[in-house]
């Protein structure tokens, strides 16, 4: 069957009759539509210039690319003041650009910082840096074996004292979305402050900062059908304005002395360097895309598929599947085939064209939690089809002949 | 290429078998090799006397490819000198970058031939010369502490 979604991404038409990709790992990175594409060779085609630099016709062109992409941005995760858009290379560095900016500065010695057990690397390392240098407790809301985490934790583990939580939006892993509203909530009754990470909600929940009452929130352009090396962190305008620059250089600047500098306005005091702007326009078709489908589609859509895939995996014998049939779920499913190391689950499905994910999804801590150091993700996005979830779980079948088992 | 020549007899068979999966007595070094993209995650122990590989043995766990290779390691180099045991890892790792060809050549390393296949397979090589990496370090470690 085909499907006018899938058709629009470019990548899906290579040996489509032969031997069609059946691509499982949007949680890694997304595919990009053909208009996405199309937009990116535009501005290089048409509009190259380095962005805020020259006074001429293709530097103002390219000027104007780059700030209308952070103004779609803006419009799309409902930021009232698109100036607190901040144009990064992804989550990793927008989560960074937090710790280093936020963290170093105004999280001090006996402070403690707070995030969930289901956080990727990218939102747990950068914090035991910061408490590590600043002598700060790095403490855990932990969720139960399926993913969910209880209030009566959230109120535990977010008390006076804490001056920073971050969690994420939806679990890398196991696809759980997390009480997030209710984090936040609490964060801010204690008076710390709350940083979202996004990068796995975003291509699949509308995002609303106002709504969640955020004070970070970060998220990756390329998991958002967008080009590699753009992402995104918005903040509240009242703690931009108080941080220092993450990094220094050009453009970040209002003047400079032997000696000193001083900053220029936000966003652009966060955006060292020539930045990305191919990227961000890249950024804007996608979510161009994206409002062209409707999230109330692409939830539907998902719904259907993510539902589909949770029961099929579930009927596929000699399979473990990881994570809650209570819970709200998005994007991923984690598995494990019993006796058979997740690589190998994953070069064998390959051979039939299925592209899953294997590892320990930069997410160590959680596996232990779980029960296993490593395991196998399929991930979702609004072009996988039903006939993409019938192909995984046929290829499942085989992994265990093929390592010898009987069955 | 295919699945069959990866997940070949000799593969799977090693990857399931225990007999060198243990920890041994008093081991006179040991080194623990990590590959972190796949998890695979090997402590390899050696009981090296007079020059000689006594006992050797494993214990970690990882993917097929990764505890079958570790498996037919120990098989190979139990009993042989540590120069022996060099040369095989060397021979070992140019037969996986494609160094080394010549079937003659490659014959005295037996069952673990197996893995000439994979060089074609850039996101495995690593977890074949696993074993091998950590047998050299470990061995390294061993003409340390000689010295
Ligand atoms: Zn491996």
């Amino acid at each position: 069957m085909s499907n006018s979604i899938k058709d629009q991404f470019p990548v899906f038409r290579q040996n489509a009759d032969e031997k069609p990709i059946v691509y499982l790992d949007s949680a890694a990175t997304s595919q990009r539509p053909e208009s996405v594409i199309k937009a990116v060779d535009d501005f290089y085609y048409k509009h190259n210039a380095n962005p805020h630099r020259g006074s001429y016709q293709l530097g103002i062109e390219a000027t104007e690319a780059y700030e209308n992409a952070r103004l779609k941005v803006a419009s799309f995760i409902n930021a009232k003041d698109p100036s607190c858009v901040i144009f990064t290379r992804n989550t990793t560095e927008s989560m960074n650009l937090i710790a280093y900016s936020y963290g170093m500065n105004f999280i001090k010695e006996g402070d403690r910082v707070v995030i969930t057990i289901l956080e990727h690397h990218s939102n747990m390392i950068p914090w035991q840096q910061v408490c590590r240098a600043k002598g700060a407790k790095l403490d855990y809301i932990y969720a139960d074996k399926g993913g969910i985490i209880s209030d009566e934790e959230i109120e535990a583990k977010i008390t006076d004292g804490v001056k920073l939580v971050a969690a994420t939006h939806v679990s890398n892993v196991l696809g759980i979305k997390t009480p997030i509203e209710k984090i936040i909530k609490r964060a801010h009754e204690v008076g710390a402050v709350a940083a979202v990470d996004a990068a796995q909600s975003s291509p699949h929940i509308k995002l609303d900062v106002e709504a969640l009452d955020a004070d970070f929130l970060a998220f990756s352009g390329h998991k958002l059908y967008s080009p590699l090396g753009v992402g995104v962190l918005w903040g509240k305008r009242e703690l931009l304005d108080k941080m220092p620059p993450f990094l220094t250089g050009g453009d970040m600047i209002d003047s400079v002395r032997e000696q000193d500098a001083t900053w220029a306005e936000l966003p652009n005091k966060f955006e060292a360097g020539t930045q990305n702007a191919g990227g961000a326009v890249g950024l804007a078709a996608a979510i161009d895309w994206i409002e062209s489908v409707g999230f109330d589609k692409i939830e539907a859509v998902e719904r259907e598929i993510y539902d589909y895939a949770w029961a099929k995996l579930k009927e596929v014998p000699h399979l473990t599947v990881y994570g809650s049939d209570k819970g709200e779920h998005y994007g991923a499913i984690a598995f494990n085939v019993d006796d058979v190391h997740p690589h190998d689950v994953a070069t064998i499905l390959d051979a039939d064209g299925v592209c899953i994910r294997s590892g320990h999804h930069c997410a160590q801590p959680l596996m232990g939690h779980i029960g296993t150091s490593s395991c196998c993700r399929a991930s979702f996005a609004v072009y996988n089809t039903k006939e993409d979830v019938d192909a995984l779980c046929a290829s499942l079948l085989k992994v265990r002949k093929w390592l010898g088992f009987e069955d | 290429m295919g699945l069959d020549q990866i997940y070949t007899q000799v593969i799977t068979e090693n990857s399931r078998s225990t007999e060198h999966k243990h920890p041994i007595d008093c081991p006179t070094h040991s080194h623990e090799g990590v590959n972190p993209s796949c998890g695979d995650d090997i402590k390899l122990e050696l009981k090296v006397e007079d020059g000689i590989i006594k006992d050797a043995a494993f214990v970690g766990d990882g993917c097929a490819i990764s505890q079958a290779s570790t498996s037919i390691m120990i098989d190979l180099i139990l009993g042989r000198n540590v120069d022996d045991a060099k040369r095989l890892a060397s021979k070992f790792i140019g037969m996986i970058k494609g160094e080394v060809t010549d079937d003659e050549d490659l014959e005295e390393l037996e069952d673990a031939q197996a893995f000439k296949d994979i060089s074609h397979m850039p996101a495995r090589v690593k977890c074949a010369v696993l074993s091998w990496h950590t047998l050299e370090k470990a061995l390294n470690d061993a003409l340390d502490q000689v010295q």
